[in-house]
Protein backbone atom coordinates (compact mmCIF):
# COMPACT_ATOMS: atom_id res chain seq x y z
CA UNK A 1 0.00 0.00 0.00
CA UNK A 2 1.59 3.41 -0.94
CA UNK A 3 0.33 5.53 2.40
CA UNK A 4 1.98 8.46 0.93
CA UNK A 5 0.27 8.39 -2.21
CA UNK A 6 -3.39 8.12 -0.52
CA UNK A 7 -1.74 11.17 1.65
CA UNK A 8 -0.74 12.96 -0.71
CA UNK A 9 -3.57 13.08 -2.99
CA UNK A 10 -6.40 13.13 0.45
CA UNK A 11 -4.40 16.46 1.69
CA UNK A 12 -4.54 17.81 -2.44
CA UNK A 13 -7.89 17.90 -2.28
CA UNK A 14 -8.54 19.11 1.37
CA UNK A 15 -6.51 21.98 1.15
CA UNK A 16 -8.74 22.84 -2.25
CA UNK A 17 -11.23 22.59 0.23
CA UNK A 18 -9.95 24.66 2.82
CA UNK A 19 -8.63 27.15 0.04
CA UNK A 20 -12.18 27.93 -0.70
CA UNK A 21 -13.21 27.45 2.95
CA UNK A 22 -15.78 30.71 3.30
CA UNK A 23 -17.91 29.22 -0.18
CA UNK A 24 -17.28 25.65 0.99
CA UNK A 25 -18.59 25.92 4.61
CA UNK A 26 -20.47 29.41 4.49
CA UNK A 27 -23.00 28.37 1.65
CA UNK A 28 -24.67 25.32 2.79
CA UNK A 29 -24.86 27.22 5.99
CA UNK A 30 -26.28 29.81 4.90
CA UNK A 31 -29.22 27.92 2.50
CA UNK A 32 -30.05 25.48 5.52
CA UNK A 33 -30.43 28.78 7.46
CA UNK A 34 -32.57 30.09 4.63
CA UNK A 35 -34.61 26.65 5.13
CA UNK A 36 -35.17 26.82 8.54
CA UNK A 37 -36.31 30.68 8.57
CA UNK A 38 -38.80 29.64 5.34
CA UNK A 39 -39.80 25.55 6.47
CA UNK A 40 -39.11 25.56 10.15
CA UNK A 41 -40.80 29.24 10.51
CA UNK A 42 -42.70 30.66 8.25
CA UNK A 43 -44.61 28.01 6.48
CA UNK A 44 -43.86 25.45 9.62
CA UNK A 45 -45.49 27.36 11.89
CA UNK A 46 -48.73 26.32 9.69
CA UNK A 47 -48.19 22.94 9.78
CA UNK A 48 -49.23 20.52 12.09
CA UNK A 49 -47.06 18.05 13.45
CA UNK A 50 -45.88 15.27 11.70
CA UNK A 51 -45.95 12.07 13.68
CA UNK A 52 -45.60 13.90 17.01
CA UNK A 53 -42.47 16.16 15.55
CA UNK A 54 -42.87 19.32 15.20
CA UNK A 55 -41.91 20.46 11.22
CA UNK A 56 -38.71 22.39 11.80
CA UNK A 57 -37.41 19.64 13.51
CA UNK A 58 -38.69 17.10 11.37
CA UNK A 59 -36.77 18.53 8.09
CA UNK A 60 -33.29 18.44 9.49
CA UNK A 61 -32.72 15.30 8.74
CA UNK A 62 -33.93 15.60 4.91
CA UNK A 63 -32.11 18.97 5.36
CA UNK A 64 -28.89 17.48 6.44
CA UNK A 65 -29.19 14.36 3.58
CA UNK A 66 -29.58 17.00 0.95
CA UNK A 67 -26.36 18.94 1.35
CA UNK A 68 -24.55 15.68 2.22
CA UNK A 69 -25.57 13.87 -1.06
CA UNK A 70 -25.16 17.00 -2.89
CA UNK A 71 -21.86 18.01 -1.61
CA UNK A 72 -20.22 14.47 -1.39
CA UNK A 73 -21.77 14.09 -5.56
CA UNK A 74 -20.66 17.49 -7.02
CA UNK A 75 -16.69 17.54 -4.96
CA UNK A 76 -15.80 14.15 -5.79
CA UNK A 77 -17.17 14.35 -9.47
CA UNK A 78 -15.00 17.81 -9.83
CA UNK A 79 -12.04 16.15 -7.71
CA UNK A 80 -11.78 13.44 -10.44
CA UNK A 81 -12.82 15.63 -13.58
CA UNK A 82 -10.53 18.44 -13.33
CA UNK A 83 -7.60 16.24 -13.36
CA UNK A 84 -8.67 14.29 -16.49
CA UNK A 85 -9.90 18.04 -17.70
CA UNK A 86 -6.46 19.71 -17.65
CA UNK A 87 -4.71 16.58 -18.20
CA UNK A 88 -2.58 16.18 -14.86
CA UNK A 89 -4.17 12.80 -14.25
CA UNK A 90 -1.30 11.86 -16.37
CA UNK A 91 0.69 12.13 -12.90
CA UNK A 92 -1.58 9.53 -11.69
CA UNK A 93 -1.98 7.10 -14.13
CA UNK A 94 2.40 6.75 -14.54
CA UNK A 95 2.66 7.49 -10.36
CA UNK A 96 3.60 3.96 -8.67
CA UNK A 97 -0.39 3.92 -7.13
CA UNK A 98 -3.34 1.75 -7.69
CA UNK A 99 -6.29 2.05 -7.99
CA UNK A 100 -7.69 1.76 -5.10
CA UNK A 101 -5.40 4.37 -3.39
CA UNK A 102 -6.29 7.06 -5.73
CA UNK A 103 -10.40 6.01 -5.11
CA UNK A 104 -9.32 6.34 -1.24
CA UNK A 105 -7.46 9.24 -1.28
CA UNK A 106 -10.45 11.11 -4.18
CA UNK A 107 -13.13 9.44 -2.20
CA UNK A 108 -12.03 9.64 0.99
CA UNK A 109 -11.28 13.65 0.90
CA UNK A 110 -15.07 14.54 -0.94
CA UNK A 111 -16.55 12.27 1.78
CA UNK A 112 -14.82 13.76 4.25
CA UNK A 113 -15.84 17.37 2.96
CA UNK A 114 -19.78 15.96 3.04
CA UNK A 115 -19.13 14.53 6.25
CA UNK A 116 -18.00 17.75 7.89
CA UNK A 117 -20.60 19.77 6.34
CA UNK A 118 -23.48 17.65 7.49
CA UNK A 119 -22.31 18.12 10.94
CA UNK A 120 -21.83 21.95 10.14
CA UNK A 121 -25.45 22.02 9.42
CA UNK A 122 -26.60 19.84 12.43
CA UNK A 123 -25.08 22.17 14.71
CA UNK A 124 -26.58 25.17 12.73
CA UNK A 125 -30.01 23.17 13.00
CA UNK A 126 -29.12 23.53 16.99
CA UNK A 127 -30.01 27.09 16.44
CA UNK A 128 -33.25 27.12 15.25
CA UNK A 129 -34.93 23.51 16.45
CA UNK A 130 -34.85 21.54 19.49
CA UNK A 131 -33.75 18.39 18.00
CA UNK A 132 -32.68 15.55 19.92
CA UNK A 133 -30.70 12.23 18.55
CA UNK A 134 -31.88 8.85 19.88
CA UNK A 135 -29.88 6.74 18.22
CA UNK A 136 -26.64 8.95 17.93
CA UNK A 137 -24.35 5.89 16.61
CA UNK A 138 -26.88 5.11 14.03
CA UNK A 139 -27.04 8.63 12.79
CA UNK A 140 -23.45 8.57 12.21
CA UNK A 141 -23.03 5.36 10.17
CA UNK A 142 -25.95 6.52 7.91
CA UNK A 143 -24.39 10.00 7.64
CA UNK A 144 -20.87 8.00 7.18
CA UNK A 145 -21.79 5.78 4.64
CA UNK A 146 -24.09 8.26 2.82
CA UNK A 147 -21.47 10.43 2.61
CA UNK A 148 -18.99 7.51 1.39
CA UNK A 149 -21.24 6.01 -1.22
CA UNK A 150 -22.03 9.33 -2.64
CA UNK A 151 -18.67 10.58 -3.10
CA UNK A 152 -18.26 6.92 -4.99
CA UNK A 153 -21.35 7.58 -6.64
CA UNK A 154 -19.56 11.17 -7.73
CA UNK A 155 -16.17 9.91 -8.80
CA UNK A 156 -17.95 7.75 -11.69
CA UNK A 157 -19.75 10.49 -12.91
CA UNK A 158 -16.28 12.45 -12.68
CA UNK A 159 -14.94 9.81 -14.84
CA UNK A 160 -17.90 8.99 -17.21
CA UNK A 161 -18.35 13.13 -17.97
CA UNK A 162 -16.47 14.30 -20.83
CA UNK A 163 -17.34 17.82 -20.42
CA UNK A 164 -18.59 19.80 -17.55
CA UNK A 165 -22.31 20.07 -18.58
CA UNK A 166 -22.49 16.07 -17.95
CA UNK A 167 -20.83 16.74 -14.80
CA UNK A 168 -23.75 18.81 -14.14
CA UNK A 169 -26.41 16.68 -15.68
CA UNK A 170 -26.72 13.76 -13.39
CA UNK A 171 -27.10 15.64 -10.12
CA UNK A 172 -29.34 18.16 -11.58
CA UNK A 173 -31.37 15.71 -13.42
CA UNK A 174 -31.60 12.74 -11.10
CA UNK A 175 -30.01 13.52 -7.65
CA UNK A 176 -31.78 16.57 -6.88
CA UNK A 177 -35.58 15.32 -7.70
CA UNK A 178 -34.60 12.01 -6.28
CA UNK A 179 -33.70 14.20 -2.96
CA UNK A 180 -36.85 16.07 -3.06
CA UNK A 181 -39.44 13.24 -3.45
CA UNK A 182 -37.04 10.82 -1.12
CA UNK A 183 -38.97 12.81 1.69
CA UNK A 184 -36.74 15.38 2.71
CA UNK A 185 -39.14 17.83 3.29
CA UNK A 186 -42.45 15.26 4.02
CA UNK A 187 -43.30 12.11 5.47
CA UNK A 188 -44.42 9.60 2.81
CA UNK A 189 -47.53 8.98 5.02
CA UNK A 190 -48.50 12.17 3.82
CA UNK A 191 -48.66 11.24 0.02
CA UNK A 192 -51.82 10.05 -1.55
CA UNK A 193 -51.64 5.60 -1.44
CA UNK A 194 -50.44 5.20 -5.10
CA UNK A 195 -47.77 8.10 -5.18
CA UNK A 196 -46.76 5.90 -1.54
CA UNK A 197 -46.68 2.70 -3.73
CA UNK A 198 -44.24 4.56 -6.41
CA UNK A 199 -41.89 6.29 -4.40
CA UNK A 200 -40.70 3.07 -2.75
CA UNK A 201 -38.89 2.65 -6.02
CA UNK A 202 -36.78 6.24 -4.88
CA UNK A 203 -33.78 4.93 -3.39
CA UNK A 204 -33.07 8.21 -1.73
CA UNK A 205 -36.51 7.29 0.58
CA UNK A 206 -34.78 4.83 2.59
CA UNK A 207 -31.97 6.59 3.16
CA UNK A 208 -33.32 9.68 4.84
CA UNK A 209 -36.13 7.55 6.45
CA UNK A 210 -33.48 5.39 8.21
CA UNK A 211 -31.60 8.66 8.97
CA UNK A 212 -34.94 10.30 10.14
CA UNK A 213 -35.26 7.30 12.35
CA UNK A 214 -31.99 7.78 13.69
CA UNK A 215 -33.04 11.27 14.90
CA UNK A 216 -37.12 10.15 16.45
CA UNK A 217 -37.05 6.68 16.11
CA UNK A 218 -39.33 6.49 13.65
CA UNK A 219 -39.59 5.47 9.71
CA UNK A 220 -41.30 5.55 6.97
CA UNK A 221 -39.64 1.95 6.33
CA UNK A 222 -37.90 -0.62 8.50
CA UNK A 223 -34.67 0.72 9.23
CA UNK A 224 -33.27 -2.54 8.28
CA UNK A 225 -33.91 -2.04 4.88
CA UNK A 226 -32.64 1.33 4.86
CA UNK A 227 -29.62 0.03 5.91
CA UNK A 228 -29.65 -2.62 3.28
CA UNK A 229 -30.52 -0.09 0.69
CA UNK A 230 -27.59 1.89 1.74
CA UNK A 231 -24.93 -0.59 1.88
CA UNK A 232 -26.45 -1.92 -1.58
CA UNK A 233 -25.77 1.75 -2.82
CA UNK A 234 -22.23 1.96 -1.73
CA UNK A 235 -21.70 -1.86 -2.98
CA UNK A 236 -23.00 -1.26 -6.69
CA UNK A 237 -20.76 1.96 -6.43
CA UNK A 238 -17.79 0.04 -5.41
CA UNK A 239 -18.61 -2.49 -7.89
CA UNK A 240 -18.57 -0.20 -11.04
CA UNK A 241 -15.71 1.77 -9.23
CA UNK A 242 -13.78 -1.59 -9.91
CA UNK A 243 -14.96 -2.07 -13.35
CA UNK A 244 -13.89 1.26 -14.01
CA UNK A 245 -10.17 0.91 -13.30
CA UNK A 246 -10.07 -2.94 -14.77
CA UNK A 247 -11.64 -1.68 -18.35
CA UNK A 248 -9.26 1.71 -17.81
CA UNK A 249 -12.81 3.52 -18.67
CA UNK A 250 -12.16 6.88 -20.06
CA UNK A 251 -8.81 7.18 -18.61
CA UNK A 252 -6.60 4.46 -20.40
CA UNK A 253 -6.52 3.92 -23.63
CA UNK B 1 26.93 -1.61 -17.93
CA UNK B 2 23.09 -2.80 -16.64
CA UNK B 3 20.64 -2.74 -19.01
CA UNK B 4 17.85 -0.84 -17.56
CA UNK B 5 15.34 -0.78 -19.72
CA UNK B 6 14.62 -3.65 -21.95
CA UNK B 7 11.60 -3.42 -24.38
CA UNK B 8 10.74 -6.65 -26.36
CA UNK B 9 7.99 -6.38 -29.23
CA UNK B 10 6.04 -4.41 -27.63
CA UNK B 11 3.05 -2.89 -29.70
CA UNK B 12 0.29 -0.76 -29.35
CA UNK B 13 -3.14 -1.13 -31.68
CA UNK B 14 -5.90 1.79 -30.63
CA UNK B 15 -9.38 1.40 -30.96
CA UNK B 16 -10.24 1.60 -34.47
CA UNK B 17 -7.56 -0.13 -35.47
CA UNK B 18 -4.53 2.41 -36.09
CA UNK B 19 -1.17 0.45 -35.46
CA UNK B 20 0.42 3.15 -33.42
CA UNK B 21 3.44 0.61 -32.50
CA UNK B 22 4.62 -2.37 -34.64
CA UNK B 23 6.86 -4.29 -32.26
CA UNK B 24 9.92 -2.01 -30.94
CA UNK B 25 12.55 -4.11 -29.53
CA UNK B 26 15.37 -1.94 -28.18
CA UNK B 27 17.79 -2.14 -24.70
CA UNK B 28 18.80 0.74 -23.10
CA UNK B 29 21.74 1.24 -20.46
CA UNK B 30 21.67 2.60 -17.17
CA UNK B 31 23.33 5.85 -17.41
CA UNK B 32 23.24 6.85 -21.37
CA UNK B 33 20.82 9.49 -22.84
CA UNK B 34 19.17 8.06 -25.90
CA UNK B 35 17.32 10.43 -28.18
CA UNK B 36 14.76 9.44 -29.81
CA UNK B 37 14.52 11.42 -33.62
CA UNK B 38 10.76 10.88 -35.42
CA UNK B 39 8.30 12.86 -37.65
CA UNK B 40 5.25 13.74 -35.96
CA UNK B 41 2.61 10.97 -35.10
CA UNK B 42 5.58 8.34 -35.59
CA UNK B 43 4.77 6.58 -32.14
CA UNK B 44 7.58 8.05 -29.91
CA UNK B 45 5.15 9.58 -27.60
CA UNK B 46 2.72 6.45 -27.64
CA UNK B 47 6.36 4.15 -26.82
CA UNK B 48 6.44 6.60 -23.52
CA UNK B 49 3.10 6.21 -22.43
CA UNK B 50 3.51 2.83 -22.41
CA UNK B 51 6.71 2.59 -20.33
CA UNK B 52 5.29 5.33 -17.38
CA UNK B 53 1.61 3.14 -17.80
CA UNK B 54 -0.58 5.94 -19.61
CA UNK B 55 -1.43 3.59 -21.96
CA UNK B 56 -1.70 0.12 -21.86
CA UNK B 57 0.09 -2.41 -24.21
CA UNK B 58 -1.38 -3.92 -26.55
CA UNK B 59 0.89 -6.61 -26.64
CA UNK B 60 4.94 -7.13 -25.85
CA UNK B 61 6.61 -6.35 -22.99
CA UNK B 62 8.71 -4.35 -20.89
CA UNK B 63 10.91 -3.93 -17.98
CA UNK B 64 12.18 -1.00 -16.34
CA UNK B 65 15.17 -2.25 -13.62
CA UNK B 66 14.17 -5.53 -13.98
CA UNK B 67 10.69 -5.16 -13.19
CA UNK B 68 7.80 -5.94 -15.37
CA UNK B 69 6.48 -2.39 -16.38
CA UNK B 70 2.64 -4.47 -15.97
CA UNK B 71 2.78 -6.81 -13.63
CA UNK B 72 5.16 -5.55 -11.31
CA UNK B 73 3.96 -1.74 -12.21
CA UNK B 74 4.65 -0.85 -8.74
CA UNK B 75 9.14 -1.20 -9.00
CA UNK B 76 8.78 0.04 -12.16
CA UNK B 77 7.05 3.24 -11.58
CA UNK B 78 8.75 4.50 -8.68
CA UNK B 79 12.26 4.71 -10.86
CA UNK B 80 10.59 6.72 -13.68
CA UNK B 81 10.06 10.27 -14.25
CA UNK B 82 8.12 11.73 -17.00
CA UNK B 83 8.41 15.26 -18.28
CA UNK B 84 5.48 15.21 -20.83
CA UNK B 85 5.14 16.90 -24.06
CA UNK B 86 2.13 19.02 -22.67
CA UNK B 87 2.18 21.58 -20.05
CA UNK B 88 -0.63 20.19 -17.87
CA UNK B 89 -0.63 21.86 -14.57
CA UNK B 90 -3.62 23.14 -12.23
CA UNK B 91 -3.81 26.72 -12.79
CA UNK B 92 -4.70 27.72 -9.24
CA UNK B 93 -2.17 25.49 -7.11
CA UNK B 94 0.93 26.79 -5.66
CA UNK B 95 4.27 25.75 -7.32
CA UNK B 96 5.41 24.18 -3.98
CA UNK B 97 2.46 22.09 -3.40
CA UNK B 98 2.17 20.99 -6.64
CA UNK B 99 5.77 19.17 -6.22
CA UNK B 100 5.17 17.95 -2.64
CA UNK B 101 2.06 16.43 -4.38
CA UNK B 102 4.21 14.60 -7.14
CA UNK B 103 6.96 12.93 -4.46
CA UNK B 104 4.03 11.93 -2.29
CA UNK B 105 2.10 9.88 -4.93
CA UNK B 106 5.76 8.39 -5.71
CA UNK B 107 5.62 6.90 -2.49
CA UNK B 108 8.38 9.15 -1.01
CA UNK B 109 8.56 11.07 2.40
CA UNK B 110 8.68 14.76 2.60
CA UNK B 111 11.89 15.97 1.45
CA UNK B 112 12.21 19.81 1.92
CA UNK B 113 16.03 19.93 1.52
CA UNK B 114 15.83 18.02 -1.91
CA UNK B 115 13.23 20.06 -2.99
CA UNK B 116 14.72 23.28 -1.98
CA UNK B 117 17.79 21.59 -4.25
CA UNK B 118 15.99 20.86 -7.23
CA UNK B 119 13.76 24.61 -7.50
CA UNK B 120 16.82 26.29 -7.05
CA UNK B 121 18.62 24.58 -10.00
CA UNK B 122 15.63 25.26 -12.12
CA UNK B 123 15.49 28.69 -10.99
CA UNK B 124 12.01 28.41 -9.64
CA UNK B 125 12.90 28.60 -5.76
CA UNK B 126 11.66 32.75 -5.67
CA UNK B 127 8.79 30.84 -7.28
CA UNK B 128 7.50 28.61 -5.41
CA UNK B 129 4.55 30.04 -3.50
CA UNK B 130 3.30 31.78 -6.73
CA UNK B 131 0.21 30.19 -8.23
CA UNK B 132 0.73 28.46 -12.01
CA UNK B 133 -1.13 30.41 -13.80
CA UNK B 134 1.25 33.41 -12.64
CA UNK B 135 3.92 31.53 -14.48
CA UNK B 136 4.94 31.94 -17.56
CA UNK B 137 5.34 29.36 -20.32
CA UNK B 138 9.04 28.44 -19.72
CA UNK B 139 8.14 28.57 -16.01
CA UNK B 140 5.84 26.02 -16.26
CA UNK B 141 7.86 23.85 -18.15
CA UNK B 142 10.45 24.17 -15.53
CA UNK B 143 7.56 22.89 -12.90
CA UNK B 144 7.08 19.79 -14.91
CA UNK B 145 10.79 19.29 -14.83
CA UNK B 146 10.93 19.32 -10.77
CA UNK B 147 7.97 17.85 -10.87
CA UNK B 148 8.92 14.57 -12.56
CA UNK B 149 12.57 15.12 -10.82
CA UNK B 150 10.98 15.03 -7.18
CA UNK B 151 10.84 11.88 -6.38
CA UNK B 152 14.39 11.11 -7.69
CA UNK B 153 13.80 8.87 -10.65
CA UNK B 154 16.82 6.79 -12.01
CA UNK B 155 15.32 6.89 -15.91
CA UNK B 156 14.01 10.43 -16.63
CA UNK B 157 12.07 10.37 -20.31
CA UNK B 158 11.36 14.03 -21.65
CA UNK B 159 8.76 14.00 -23.96
CA UNK B 160 9.93 16.95 -26.41
CA UNK B 161 11.56 18.78 -23.72
CA UNK B 162 11.92 21.84 -25.75
CA UNK B 163 9.30 22.32 -27.85
CA UNK B 164 8.60 26.24 -27.46
CA UNK B 165 11.24 26.90 -25.78
CA UNK B 166 13.99 29.84 -25.39
CA UNK B 167 17.67 29.56 -26.03
CA UNK B 168 18.25 29.87 -21.97
CA UNK B 169 16.06 27.57 -20.85
CA UNK B 170 17.25 25.09 -23.65
CA UNK B 171 20.70 25.71 -21.83
CA UNK B 172 19.21 25.28 -18.74
CA UNK B 173 17.52 22.29 -19.87
CA UNK B 174 20.72 20.65 -21.47
CA UNK B 175 23.04 21.41 -18.16
CA UNK B 176 20.35 19.56 -16.35
CA UNK B 177 20.57 16.89 -18.50
CA UNK B 178 24.08 16.76 -17.76
CA UNK B 179 23.58 17.07 -14.05
CA UNK B 180 21.54 13.81 -14.17
CA UNK B 181 23.85 11.94 -16.06
CA UNK B 182 26.69 12.66 -13.87
CA UNK B 183 24.30 11.44 -11.19
CA UNK B 184 23.85 8.08 -13.27
CA UNK B 185 20.09 8.70 -14.23
CA UNK B 186 19.31 7.32 -17.74
CA UNK B 187 17.69 9.49 -19.47
CA UNK B 188 15.30 9.07 -23.01
CA UNK B 189 14.06 12.44 -24.81
CA UNK B 190 12.06 12.66 -28.01
CA UNK B 191 12.93 15.35 -29.85
CA UNK B 192 12.48 16.87 -33.17
CA UNK B 193 15.62 18.84 -32.99
CA UNK B 194 18.29 17.06 -34.25
CA UNK B 195 20.87 19.75 -32.63
CA UNK B 196 19.59 19.04 -29.84
CA UNK B 197 20.15 14.70 -29.89
CA UNK B 198 23.68 16.10 -31.50
CA UNK B 199 24.48 17.74 -28.47
CA UNK B 200 23.28 15.54 -25.69
CA UNK B 201 22.54 12.03 -26.67
CA UNK B 202 25.31 8.94 -26.36
CA UNK B 203 22.70 7.21 -28.86
CA UNK B 204 19.81 7.92 -31.45
CA UNK B 205 17.17 5.97 -32.54
CA UNK B 206 14.86 6.62 -34.94
CA UNK B 207 10.96 5.73 -35.30
CA UNK B 208 8.76 6.27 -38.45
CA UNK B 209 4.96 5.22 -38.48
CA UNK B 210 5.14 2.71 -35.23
CA UNK B 211 8.39 0.97 -36.27
CA UNK B 212 11.94 1.43 -34.85
CA UNK B 213 14.67 2.24 -38.16
CA UNK B 214 17.45 2.43 -36.42
CA UNK B 215 19.12 3.07 -32.72
CA UNK B 216 23.11 4.08 -33.23
CA UNK B 217 25.70 5.26 -31.32
CA UNK B 218 25.79 8.65 -31.68
CA UNK B 219 29.87 9.07 -32.42
CA UNK B 220 29.26 6.56 -35.16
CA UNK B 221 26.41 8.30 -36.33
CA UNK B 222 28.57 11.56 -36.43
CA UNK B 223 31.31 9.54 -38.16
CA UNK B 224 29.03 9.13 -41.12
CA UNK B 225 27.75 12.53 -40.25
CA UNK B 226 31.47 13.61 -41.14
CA UNK B 227 31.54 11.88 -44.55
CA UNK B 228 31.60 14.21 -47.12
CA UNK B 229 31.62 13.80 -51.13
CA UNK B 230 32.90 15.37 -53.81
CA UNK B 231 31.33 15.06 -57.28
CA UNK B 232 33.10 15.36 -59.97
CA UNK B 233 31.87 16.68 -63.05
CA UNK B 234 33.24 15.25 -66.46
CA UNK B 235 32.94 17.24 -70.45
CA UNK B 236 32.98 13.87 -71.71
CA UNK B 237 31.38 10.65 -70.80
CA UNK B 238 33.30 7.45 -69.52
CA UNK B 239 32.94 4.36 -69.67
CA UNK B 240 34.33 3.36 -66.24
CA UNK B 241 36.46 4.30 -63.71
CA UNK B 242 40.21 4.28 -65.07
CA UNK B 243 42.53 1.33 -63.58
CA UNK B 244 44.55 4.22 -61.94
CA UNK B 245 41.73 5.57 -60.23
CA UNK B 246 40.96 2.31 -58.05
CA UNK B 247 42.36 3.47 -54.84
CA UNK B 248 39.97 6.12 -54.68
CA UNK B 249 36.87 4.09 -54.45
CA UNK B 250 34.86 5.80 -57.38
CA UNK B 251 31.62 6.10 -58.65
CA UNK B 252 30.46 6.46 -61.87
CA UNK B 253 26.95 8.27 -62.23
CA UNK B 254 24.35 6.40 -64.38
CA UNK B 255 24.96 8.59 -67.35
CA UNK B 256 29.16 8.41 -67.16
CA UNK B 257 29.51 11.68 -66.56
CA UNK B 258 30.25 11.99 -63.28
CA UNK B 259 32.25 10.90 -60.65
CA UNK B 260 31.91 10.97 -56.65
CA UNK B 261 34.57 10.58 -54.32
CA UNK B 262 34.00 9.98 -50.53
CA UNK B 263 36.28 11.01 -47.69
CA UNK B 264 36.37 12.06 -44.39
CA UNK B 265 36.59 15.50 -43.81
CA UNK B 266 37.93 15.17 -40.18
CA UNK B 267 40.65 13.03 -41.29
CA UNK B 268 44.44 14.99 -42.10
CA UNK B 269 44.76 14.19 -45.45
CA UNK B 270 41.30 14.43 -47.31
CA UNK B 271 43.17 12.69 -50.93
CA UNK B 272 41.64 15.52 -53.06
CA UNK B 273 44.75 17.04 -53.86
CA UNK B 274 46.17 13.44 -55.34
CA UNK B 275 42.78 12.57 -56.50
CA UNK B 276 42.86 15.78 -58.90
CA UNK B 277 46.45 14.88 -60.13
CA UNK B 278 45.54 11.75 -61.06
CA UNK B 279 42.53 12.77 -62.21
CA UNK B 280 44.45 15.12 -64.53
CA UNK B 281 47.12 12.86 -65.54
CA UNK B 282 44.47 10.57 -66.96
CA UNK B 283 43.77 13.47 -69.03
CA UNK B 284 39.93 13.76 -67.55
CA UNK B 285 38.46 17.21 -68.42
CA UNK B 286 36.59 18.59 -65.24
CA UNK B 287 33.64 20.75 -65.96
CA UNK B 288 32.65 21.25 -62.59
CA UNK B 289 33.09 20.38 -58.79
CA UNK B 290 30.31 20.15 -55.57
CA UNK B 291 31.15 19.28 -52.44
CA UNK B 292 27.96 17.89 -50.11
CA UNK B 293 28.17 16.83 -46.38
CA UNK B 294 25.17 14.17 -45.18
CA UNK B 295 24.36 16.09 -41.50
CA UNK B 296 22.13 13.82 -38.88
CA UNK B 297 18.98 15.59 -40.44
CA UNK B 298 19.68 13.96 -43.82
CA UNK B 299 20.09 10.57 -42.42
CA UNK B 300 17.13 10.79 -40.58
CA UNK B 301 15.05 12.28 -43.43
CA UNK B 302 16.41 9.85 -45.81
CA UNK B 303 15.49 7.02 -43.74
CA UNK B 304 12.35 7.94 -43.00
CA UNK B 305 11.64 8.40 -47.06
CA UNK B 306 12.83 5.17 -47.69
CA UNK B 307 10.50 3.91 -45.38
CA UNK B 308 7.61 6.04 -47.32
CA UNK B 309 9.39 5.24 -50.78
CA UNK B 310 9.08 1.08 -49.82
CA UNK B 311 5.32 1.80 -48.65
Amino acid sequence: MNVFAIKAIYMYEMKRFFRTLMESLLSPVISTSLYFVVFGAAIGSRIDQVEGITYGAFIVPGLIMLSVMTQATSNASFGIYFPKFIGTIFELLSAPVSFLEIVIGYVGAAATKALMIGIIILATAWFFVDIQIMHPFAMLAFLILTCLSFSLFGFIIGIWADNFQQLQLIPLLIITPLIFLGGSFYSITMLPPVWQTITLFNPVVYLISGFRWSFFGQADVPVGLSLLAIMGFTALCMALVWWIFKSGYKIKS
Amino acid sequence: MTQIVEITDLRKTYKGGFEALKGIDLTIQEGEILALLGPNGAGKTTLISMLCGITTPSGGSARVGGHDIVADYRAARSLIGLVPQEVALEPFEKVLNTIQFSRGVFGKPKDDALIERILRQLSLWDKRHARIRELSGGMKRRVLIAKALCHEPRVLFLDEPTAGVDVELRRDMWQIVEGLKADGVTIILTTHYIEEAEAIADRVGVINKGELLLVEDKSALMARMGRKSLRIDLREAVKTVPKNLAEYDLDLAKDNLSLTYNYDARGEGTGITRLLQALAKEGLQLRDLHTSQSSLEEIFVGLVNEEEDAA
